[in-house]
């Protein structure tokens, strides 16, 4: 435990609380100029004190400091009941989930796709380098066409925004899933072969158990995509609801504050999300007695 | 393993429903493919001369976008009977093209460059035949002659393009936010206090979506390419001070010891040691940075840019509903992402040669 706290508790901490300073030192730089130009505007005479105080609770600041954006991230979270229109986590919720259908669809996606090409040789070799060049398309960058084209032929709503999520979280979990499908050693492999096992028994009780350590890191990457995915995807025009389409309006509206506290819920989302990826890895490994 | 014969005995019933369904509309082309694939599923289900299918699945697909302009929007049974015949046969051509060991090292070489090149040949063929012979509407999805068309009639527009948001964005913010990524963990590597603190903070920021700050960094560094810039620095630095870091870590204690008693500085031991160890870790940083960078570009050009850029350009021709357009500018993002991908991938062979992922 006290190991723990000066191993890691105690940089990360101080690293944490550098960011913080830095971070007020910089919203004095950053809000300075309009700050100043108030003053003169109003005739006022200015003191160093109150220069800092008052750039550090502007409307609409250049750099929000983070007691501003934890003033927003009350209001609008917890202040406010889930369902309306202006809560973030009504917000939060919208782009939750199509990443959850994303992310599912892409991993069983993936998996699919290791499956063949790890046991039909012409799915390797035609494949595999097609699956490599189609995360050199910029998907996310296309992803506001994907949204309007699906929108022409009546697919709207969660599934367009799930299908781009699913596109990049295929990805990670093939490329993992190959190498855990043939990280069996041959000895194993011809042990079974011994048994005259069918490839049904070898798949199941010997190339999916000692897949599944390579499926989760891949899984963690996974759901980290398919997190951005979906909030790109609710940027194109027409969004209403979603993080992405916070960011957007905050954008078109200077409300700064309403940017930073959706990029603050994005960036727990994503924590949060990987985590529980995390802790669904050390469960099943440990139900299946591999946990170190 | 080979996919089982009744490949090539599908495409036989196939090639027969097509032809019959060929004499029986019109459209010549379409029956002379029919009688091309006829004759190579008759071949490949009677002996094995693969190298006949092949080449008579390509002539039969010759024929059929030859013959596309008689049938578009209106292709009958035998046209898809045909198509299906030579997709299956192509298909069993290429398989049994995966499945040939040759002796010859340039033979496998060969092979390895010709079986995903036909795989991605057949899949733009069968695009452009479903695509035309369904008339499928071009807002939905364009045909490849469509896009090549757009392609190559609107080249000054696609390079001033890929000026600003490649050469002038993208470029400038890699450099900067890879540079500083390295120069950065190469500081922080000093100390290990910092190191322990900033690994979890960084490898947190890295499953972040820091591309959300698209609009923040528009609204403080303008419209121009300078906000994109530093979108692409910061999307790129953290992958890279994570991965430097990770690498200066590779060396083993042993090796240390070694330069110890070499008596080697620091600097030394960096220099001719560490940093070689660290490359791979470099290297797998810059290229995930590479396809970053061009979406963070990108991304960031929806929120507000001058009238040129590849952004900006898909975004406003989604709205004039211009999908050639899109596509072609799509094309140029693959192009560009696979070819900086590649440049930095025969770099890392050029430098990192001794790597154990590189012996034979």
């Amino acid at each position: 435990m006290i190991g723990w706290l000066t191993r890691t508790f105690l940089p990360v901490l101080t690293v944490l609380a550098a960011i913080v300073v830095i971070w007020y030192a910089a919203a004095i730089w950053m809000n300075q100029p309009f700050q100043r130009d108030t003053y003169v505007r109003q005739g006022v005479d200015w003191t160093l004190p109150q220069l800092v105080r008052d750039t550090w609770n502007q409307d609409r600041p250049v750099l929000p400091t983070p007691h501003q954006i934890w003033g927003e991230l009350e209001r609008t979270v917890f202040n406010m009941a889930p369902t309306s229109r202006r809560s973030l986590v009504y917000h939060a919720q919208i782009t939750l989930s199509s990443t959850l259908l994303g992310f599912a669809m892409g991993t069983v996606l993936g998996i699919l796709i290791a499956v063949g090409i790890v046991h039909v040789k012409s799915l390797d070799q035609s494949l595999m380098p097609w699956i490599i060049a189609s995360q050199t398309v910029p998907i996310l960058a296309i992803a506001p066409m994907i949204i309007v084209v699906l929108g022409a032929i009546g697919l709207s709503g969660l599934v367009p925004k799930a299908i781009i999520s699913s596109y990049l979280a295929f990805f990670p979990v093939a490329v993992g899933m190959v190498k855990g499908l043939r990280s069996p050693e041959v000895l194993h492999l011809d042990l079974l072969r011994t048994y005259s096992a069918s490839p049904w028994q070898v798949f199941w009780r010997l190339r999916w158990p000692s897949a599944l350590p390579f499926l989760f890191p891949a899984m963690r990457v996974a759901i980290a995509i398919a997190l951005v995915g979906a909030i790109v995807a609710e940027l194109p025009t027409g969004a209403v609801a979603g993080l992405g389409a916070r960011l957007l309006s905050g954008f078109y509206f200077g409300q700064t504050l309403q940017i930073w506290a959706a990029l603050i819920v994005a960036a727990v989302l994503a924590g949060l999300l990987v985590s529980i990826v995390g802790l669904a890895n050390r469960l099943v490994l440990w139900r299946m007695g591999m946990s170190r | 393993m080979t996919l089982p014969p009744p490949l090539a005995g599908l495409a036989l019933p196939a090639a027969v429903v097509g032809t019959i369904g060929a004499v029986a509309a019109p459209g010549f082309g379409v029956v002379l493919a029919g009688l091309a694939l006829l004759a190579s599923a008759l071949w490949a289900a009677t002996r094995r001369g693969y190298w006949v299918e092949g080449f008579g699945a390509l002539v039969a697909a010759a024929l059929l976008l030859r013959a596309l302009p008689a049938v578009a929007d209106d292709a009958g049974i035998g046209f898809w009977g045909c198509v299906l015949a030579a997709w299956l046969l192509a298909w069993h051509a290429t398989t049994t093209l995966s499945a040939w060991q040759p002796r010859a090292a340039w033979l496998g070489r060969l092979q390895a460059v010709l079986v995903p090149l036909l795989f991605g040949l057949w899949l733009l063929v069968l695009w452009e035949l479903i695509v035309r012979g369904a008339g499928v509407p071009s807002i939905l999805l364009p045909a490849p002659s469509a896009i090549g068309a757009r392609i190559a009639g609107s080249l000054p527009i696609l390079w001033a393009d890929f000026q600003q948001t490649y050469l002038r964005a993208v470029l400038t913010g890699y450099a900067i936010g890879c540079s500083v990524g390295f120069v950065a963990a190469l500081l922080i590597d000093r100390s290990p206090f910092l190191t322990r603190g900033l690994l979890p903070v960084g490898n947190m920021v890295s499953a972040l979506p820091i591309i959300g700050t698209a609009p923040i960094m528009v609204m403080w560094f303008g419209f121009d390419w300078h906000s994109k810039a530093a979108v692409v620095v910061v999307m790129t630095f953290f992958p890279m001070m994570v991965n430097t870091l990770a690498g200066l870590k590779a060396a083993s204690r042993i090796d240390h010891d070694l330069m110890q008693t070499y008596a080697a500085s620091y600097g030394q031991t960096l220099w001719k040691m560490r940093l070689p160890l660290a490359m791979p870790f470099v290297f797998n940083a810059l290229k995930i940075n590479s396809t970053l960078a061009l979406i963070g570009a990108i991304v960031a050009e929806f929120f507000g840019s001058p009238t040129v850029g590849m952004g900006f350009r898909i975004s406003t021709e989604i709205g004039r509903m211009n999908i050639d357009m899109v596509w072609a500018q799509i094309t140029m993002a693959a192009v560009v992402g696979s070819a900086s991908y590649g440049l930095i991938a025969l770099i890392e062979r050029g430098t990192t040669f001794w790597h154990p992922s590189y012996r034979r």
